[in-house]
């Protein structure tokens, strides 16, 4: 590897991190699409900065996009606030128009820098390694790498000073407020956060990708932990791993850098969607597919138990008694005898001691509805569980 | 006379120049296990998160024992409604719990054992102790209400306002929360509760505030609690009154 390719990836990894957590944030918050909205109205505050300063890596830049990010959240607010519209019609309203601005800008003044509109959607991370950092002519390395290393540092910080406040706040920002944690101070808090990394990472990944690593990592770890912080990790994880997977891709197929990260990102969370092992499709079907062989196994042994005449309990004439066909039939008897609910003489079916107790246990739960009482079925059953 | 734990003066409040709270005056002795009544609408919650500065008033002012909210909110805990939250956050029971503790930590300082133990403590009164590590949408009604108790409990605050803690809980699980609030009440702490079901008013509670946008009455359970306040209250002819 060339040491270009080094800082490419190190780039694209560093952003990663930098998006993934606030995203976790906004995806538990129901605020995924405000870091698309975000992401495009800052275009102006971009242009405006970049007339000023001339330098797409200057602070004022970043500060003056930052500022625009949060106009954006304060103004779909107060549309919202205004009833007339929901927020998803007020956040269609304004991002369009605020980046369209932004794009007239780029197209009246702009024509001889280095700013164009395809750069601003998709990036230019293969270029991100020419701009350098110099201290009296000695090269630190990319601007963009100091940038977005400056903005995940800070992150960080703010992560491990206000993790019991932004936890809380997200969880119950009523319990929040009457505890003296200022939901509004943590909301607007995230938003800056939101908003400073997105034009961090602006630069180098685009406006489109920028919201697929705030969201995506979050997204796919959500499906793999029920701990917060192992989900920030998680997301940690899945946005390097698909920076790094999605660089190498453009590397053998010879496409943008910004695609093929984006690209990874969605594939990473079909494949956990679908493999999770409690929250993936697959997990579920399989679940449901069990839970209907429990309700049969159920209702199989109740009428065992409520019947004593043998011809009831005839194991050849099961079908007709409860009405479901021979092979149904025998795929109940079997789980029954495998987990040693009932026991079979002379073709007449009886339940066991083991059978008797869930049974009537299993009753119980389902007249009064009292968990406490199958903690333990729970673990061997998935009838009971959520 | 006891002292006088909550007191609301000409409390306005309005949702987009609607008053949803007309003008109420309420003080709450110390001491009692009060419900709050009405109908749909009549402003129960809004009254509580009124008190809680949650929302802000248009008019009036609430005070907690002699001084503001902002100054006493070490002796308040709150249990929102169930329904306010996300239970699919990811989180566990015990976890839930600390949030409590939150409170008298103050900003970024963070829960050490003594929280940890506190909320142990706190899950074990309300009966929970066994599913401290289960994820909290794993929890039954019942039993997320009573982690949110718990909640409350950790915080061993002096008044305990809940917004229908009864709500969408089995009976066994009802029977423990009362239970809980009778002994908050032994303990001389004044608990105020949103509440729906007019039949068990006199069976938990000792003082009860009527509300529908304006207060309609409160007091003794057993002198106010009675068809021509319910009538006033609710509307239509009520016949719930308490049997001699």
């Amino acid at each position: 590897m060339s040491s270009a390719q080094i800082e490419i990836q190190l780039i694209a990894s560093i952003v990663a991190i930098a998006c993934a957590i606030p995203g976790t944030f906004l995806v538990l918050r129901k605020m995924a699409m405000i870091s698309d909205a975000i992401s495009h109205s800052i275009l102006p505050g971009i242009v405006i900065g970049f007339f000023i300063t001339q330098d797409l890596n200057s602070p004022l830049l970043i500060f003056l996009a930052a500022i625009t990010g949060i106009i954006t959240v304060v103004l779909v607010e107060k549309i919202q606030q205004t009833g007339l519209v929901k927020e998803d019609t007020a956040i269609g309203l304004v991002f369009p128009t605020l980046f369209s601005i932004g794009v007239i800008l780029i197209a009246k003044n702009a024509n001889d820098v280095h700013l164009d509109v395809d750069a601003v959607l998709l990036g230019e991370l293969a270029f991100a390694p020419f701009d350098r950092f110099l201290i009296s002519g000695y090269d630190m390395g990319p601007k963009s790498l100091w940038v977005i290393g400056t903005i995940l540092i800070i992150t960080l910080l703010l992560l491990w000073a206000f993790y019991k406040e932004l936890k809380l706040s997200t969880f119950d920002a009523g319990l929040a407020s009457a505890l003296g944690f200022s939901p509004a101070i943590l909301h607007y808090g995230l938003m800056t956060v939101s908003s400073v990394t997105t034009v961090g990472a602006f630069d180098a990944v685009g406006a489109i990708l920028v919201v697929a690593l705030m969201i995506a990592p979050a997204a796919t770890a959500y499906l793999l932990t029920t701990n917060l912080k192992k989900m920030i990790a998680l997301a940690c994880f899945f946005g390097v791993l698909s920076a790094l997977s999605g660089y190498w891709m453009a590397h053998w197929i010879d496409a943008s850098i910004a695609g093929s990260i984006t690209t990874m990102l969605g594939f990473i969370f079909f494949m956990v969607y679908l493999f999770a092992p409690s929250k993936g499709i697959i997990a579920v079907l399989y679940r449901e597919k069990q839970q209907r062989k429990e309700v049969l196994l159920l209702t199989f042994l109740l009428h065992i138990k409520n019947h004593s005449e043998e011809n009831e309990r005839h194991v050849n004439h099961l079908n007709e008694h409860i009405n479901w066909q021979k092979v149904k039939a025998q795929s109940v008897l079997d789980l029954a005898t495998k987990n040693n609910m009932i026991s079979i003489d002379n073709n007449i079916v009886s339940l066991t001691k083991k059978g008797e107790d869930f049974t009537s246990q299993a009753i119980d739960f389902i007249v009064t509805n009292e968990d406490s009482k199958i903690e333990h079925i729970k673990d061997d059953f998935f009838l009971f569980r959520g | 006379m006891k002292p006088i734990a909550v007191k609301v003066d000409d409390l306005t409040v309005a949702y987009n120049y609607k008053p949803v709270l007309w003008d109420i005056d309420l003080e709450i002795p110390e001491g009692v296990l009060m419900a709050i009544v009405g109908p749909n609408g009549a402003g129960k919650s809004t009254l509580i998160k009124s008190i809680l500065g949650i929302l802000k008033p248009i008019a009036g002012s609430v005070s907690i024992y002699g001084k503001s909210y902002e100054d006493q909110r070490s002796l308040v805990a709150y249990v929102p409604q169930k329904g306010s939250v996300d239970w699919d956050f990811p989180t566990t029971a015990l976890d839930v719990v600390m949030m409590g503790t939150y409170g008298s930590l103050g900003w970024i300082k963070r829960p050490k054992q003594k929280e940890k133990k506190a909320a142990l403590e706190a899950l074990e009164k309300v009966g929970m102790l066994s599913f401290k590590n289960r994820q909290i949408s794993q929890l039954s009604g019942g039993q997320q209400q009573r982690i949110f108790l718990a909640r409350a409990l950790v915080q061993n605050a002096s008044i305990y306002f809940m917004d229908e803690p009864f709500q969408g809980v089995d009976a066994t699980t009802e029977i423990a929360i009362i239970n809980i609030l009778k002994e908050l009440r032994k303990a001389n702490k004044t608990v105020i509760v949103v509440h729906h079901d007019l039949q068990t008013v006199p069976e938990y509670f000792d003082w009860v505030t009527f509300l529908n946008v304006k207060k309609i009455a409160t007091g003794p359970v057993k002198d106010i609690f009675n068809d021509d306040n319910l009538t006033k209250t609710y509307g239509i002819n009520y016949q719930v009154s308490i049997q001699e």
